[in-house]
């Protein structure tokens, strides 16, 4: 849910990234964070166990610059993934503007991903939100890795709303801001149409 | 989609009026005030030295989390949470189901105290944002970022 403060003229908004464990959601903020000036970034909180696995949420506010003289502030969340975190994925979903879904690109995780868009959709529908209106990329992530699906399988699979998609390797930034500013503009996008 | 929170100048003055009084009449260091989705709407007292913006999604998750619990319990929400330091304490409580009012203190106060101003600047902060959406919801408002051009996006990412 979006704020749009006329005193501070600033535009914050809401951007969670989806997608089943080990996915490479965290590396997808990590790498944003590590590569944003100190003046554009807050700092990055990672609520996660002793073995780095995502407890509750990362979060990573994010300044993009102005609009008509109004400060655009994105706040990114990652949910955690394993799928007995469902409670705490809901909560994280509650007020998002937009949502990413990271899809992990080797073969033997397509199930996974699978489980987690449906599950995106369930939790989604839940807060009173549809999938197919919300605004949506979706990122093949991994693609470094050999034992990956091809993308026209990830699309024909994971995307049915052929929403923008994106090619990642999330340690080394590929496709990681061009995902980022996709989604961003679909979130400014709708805002602009009164969503 | 649920339409979001906006806030006006008017609404704006009110709120920090009521946290800046919060702060001076609990004792308290810090007041904040943070939308159920994390975003900061208001801090009053010493917040220059704090990262509101970390402590305002904190908020909002510990008070999501909290309230996923009570659920479970078949409560409907905790009205209100404390946690004692060694040396700051801080007490949360939610104000007309949406926003959180947030009470840093010390010793130089009480928990009593700042639950009694509390008491006091809830009611009034609910009244405001009773009116804040009232104001949104009023046929006839303007979309604020209506006259917004998909260029003036494209430009934003052009960099
Ligand atoms: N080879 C490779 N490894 C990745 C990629 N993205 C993430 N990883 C690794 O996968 C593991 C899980 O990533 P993480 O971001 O914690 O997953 P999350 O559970 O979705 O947050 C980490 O060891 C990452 O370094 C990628 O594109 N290629
Ligand atoms: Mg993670």
């Amino acid at each position: 849910m979006s704020f749009i403060n006329y005193s501070s003229r600033e535009i914050n908004c809401k951007i969670v990234y989806y997608g089943p464990g080990l996915c490479g959601k965290t590396t997808n903020l990590q790498y944003v964070y590590a590569r944003t000036s100190p003046e554009a970034k807050g700092k990055m909180i990672s609520l996660a166990t002793e073995t780095e696995r995502t407890l509750f949420f990362d979060f990573l506010p994010l300044s993009l610059g102005e609009i008509r003289g109004f400060k655009t502030r994105f706040h990114l969340y990652t949910v955690p993934g394993q799928v007995f975190y469902d409670a705490s994925r809901k909560l994280i979903l509650k007020g998002v503007d937009g949502v990413v879904f990271v899809a992990d690109s080797q073969i033997e995780r397509m199930e996974a991903n699978l489980e987690s868009v449906e599950n995106l959709r369930i939790n989604l529908s839940e807060q009173g939100y549809d999938l197919n209106r919300i605004p949506y990329v979706v990122q093949y992530n991994k693609r470094d890795l050999p034992n990956v699906a091809t993308v026209d399988e990830l699309h024909r699979l994971l995307n049915p709303r052929k929403v923008p998609e994106f090619q990642a390797v999330a340690p080394t930034g590929v496709g990681v801001f061009d995902t980022l500013k996709q989604v961003a503009k679909l979130v400014l996008t709708e805002l602009k149409r009164g969503g | 989609m649920n339409p979001g929170l906006v806030m006006y100048e008017e609404e704006f003055r009110k709120i920090s009026g009521i946290c800046d009084r919060l702060t001076r009449d609990a004792s308290a260091k810090v007041v904040f005030l943070v939308d159920k989705n994390g975003q900061l709407i208001a801090a009053a007292g010493q917040s220059q030295d704090l990262d509101t913006t970390s402590l305002a999604s904190l908020t909002a998750g510990n008070v999501a989390a909290m309230g996923g619990l009570a659920k479970l319990i078949g409560e409907s929400e905790f009205p209100s949470q404390f946690h004692e330091g060694a040396h700051e304490s801080i007490h949360m409580s939610i104000v007309g189901g949406k926003v959180v009012l947030v009470v840093i203190f010390d010793s130089k106060t009480s928990l009593g105290l700042v639950r009694l101003r509390v008491r006091k600047a809830s009611d009034e902060l609910a009244r405001i944002f009773e009116q804040l959406a009232r104001r949104q919801a009023a046929p006839g408002t303007p979309n604020p970022l209506a006259e917004i051009t998909d260029d003036d996006i494209d430009n934003l990412f052009s960099a």
